[in-house]
């Protein structure tokens, strides 16, 4: 919870988090999809455990229901921090 | 008319490497995956087979059976991505004695130290028995009969033969099948050590006097089963046949076999009926041989009574001395070695026995691999399978 909560700092976890979860790093950006990169339900719980161990924010299934592209996971986080 | 059911492929990861080829070739060599008391797969390295991703959502059992599943996968089907089979009529059975061990210990660690929150969502996942055929079924897109077999360290045979039932009942014109252990865990050994169950010396040496428990070991191994006439039409090569599978229980005890193994041997005499053949027909016996002194004397006696007089013209050797116990992946890796060993008309030694016991006094081929010996026709051998809880499942296999 030490982290800063900056939209660069929850792009960098985000990002991180999904490669540690098998997504290669060259394939990443804001616009890109989950379904482009193969990210499913089950990789986004084990994201939002890495989001709630580094900010403290709680991630619920139906916060990230309709979440689209790795940019909407990064914005939901800071808004949610916020 | 019965369907008969031939093996089309096969794949194995064992503690002597990589490949079914590996294994038997090091087996009848002599040579042995064992050290420092344990079968591990030093040479299986998940991530040259499997994505990243692929790993993180597998245990190391499902890793296993997904490489092996590979390779026999492969010399069934070779590399198109569509089966010769409607996918309905492929199933997969995969057996496991413990399942995912390691991924449920590692989560254990995780809620103790970190509280319930750090558990992953992928524990159950990847812990349960059924993960492996999930994940083979998967990769494969088998849409037939797809399941877990657990009956301890029978459950390799019990898989390989509930396969074989399942084709001849023509719920299925093909099987993936097989079994995948991996549980040299905190929890497993120790608790392994605590019943006296493995070895104390680190040695597997079946069937010798001084044996003194079981190694453990870790692996899969899985073969494509293909009814025979249907594998024949499209032309692959057959490497054996599956002719026999008999099944008994010795309700008796939770761990410990019946001192004479009067189940086991009717497992033997009904696989060979199954099969319709006689004891005079076996060629080869691979045994089950764990090197624990209960169960080698136990088998030996069960061998005996369910061959009569041929048992002691034929040789009869443990995997186990060259790979350790796999449990649940014992059975088929087994008969993979069995299938491969008549293929080469040869009899893998049982590595490391030297000290003959009294009463245990079967050809435990000693030393050095001997040929097997009946004319230039097809072998048959049966491959013996027992567990933990009174299981015996035994497979008579043949192959040109």
């Amino acid at each position: 919870m030490a982290t800063q909560v900056s939209s660069e700092n929850v792009e960098k976890t985000i990002y991180d988090g999904l490669v540690e979860l098998g997504t290669e790093r060259d394939d990443l950006s804001r616009e890109a999809t989950l379904e482009s990169l193969d990210v499913d339900s089950l990789d986004l719980v084990e994201l939002a455990q890495i989001v709630e161990d580094e900010y403290g924010v709680e991630l619920k299934g139906d916060d990230v229901k309709d979440v689209k592209t790795v940019g909407e996971v990064i914005d939901l986080v800071v808004a949610k921090a916020g | 008319m019965t369907r008969r059911v031939v093996i089309t492929g096969v794949g194995a990861v064992t503690p002597l490497g990589i490949g079914s080829d590996t294994l038997i070739d090091r087996w009848i060599a002599g040579e042995s995956g064992i050290a420092d008391g344990f079968g591990r797969c030093l040479d299986f390295e998940p991530t040259d087979f499997l994505s990243k991703k692929e790993v993180r959502r597998a245990d190391r059992f499902t890793q296993m059976a997904m490489v092996a599943g590979d390779e026999a996968v492969r010399q069934a089907f070779g590399e198109e991505v569509e089966l010769p089979y409607d996918r309905y009529r492929v199933g997969c059975v995969i057996a496991t004695g413990i399942g995912g061990l390691v991924s449920l210990e590692r989560e254990q660690e995780k809620l103790i130290t970190k509280g319930p929150k750090a558990v992953s969502p992928l524990a159950v996942p990847l812990m349960m028995g059924n993960a492996a055929a999930a994940a083979v079924s998967m990769r494969h897109g088998l849409q037939g009969h797809t399941y877990a077999v657990s009956s301890a360290c029978a459950a390799g045979n019990n898989g390989i033969g509930d396969a074989v039932r399942i084709i001849q009942a023509g719920d299925a014109d093909a099987m993936v099948t097989g079994g995948a252990e991996a549980c040299i865990t905190g929890v497993a050994t120790s608790a392994f050590a605590a019943m006296e169950a493995t070895s104390a010396s680190g040695i597997s040496r079946p069937f010798d006097a001084r044996r003194d428990g079981f190694v453990m070991g870790e692996g899969a191994g899985v073969l494509v089963l293909e009814e025979k006439e249907a594998a024949e039409q499209r032309g692959v090569p057959i490497l054996g046949e599956v002719t026999g599978y008999g099944v008994t229980a010795d309700a008796y005890h939770l761990t410990a076999p019946q001192p004479e193994g009067e189940a086991a041997t009717k497992a033997i005499q009904f696989a060979l009926a199954d099969a319709g053949i006689t004891a005079v027909d076996v060629d080869y016996v691979n045994a089950h041989g764990t090197s624990t002194p209960l169960n080698d004397a136990a088998e030996t006696k069960a061998i005996k009574a369910a061959l009569g007089e041929r048992a002691a013209d034929i040789p009869v050797s443990s995997t186990k001395s060259a790979i350790g116990h796999l449990l649940g992946a014992a059975g088929a890796v087994e008969a993979i070695a069995t299938i491969e060993a008549l293929r080469r008309r040869e009899a893998p030694p049982t590595v490391g026995y030297e000290e003959p016991e009294a009463g245990l006094d079967l050809d435990y081929v000693e030393g050095s691999a001997k040929p097997i010996v009946n004319g230039d026709g097809p072998l048959v051998a049966i491959s013996n399978s027992f567990g933990f809880g009174g299981h015996n499942a035994v497979l008579v296999l043949s192959a040109d």
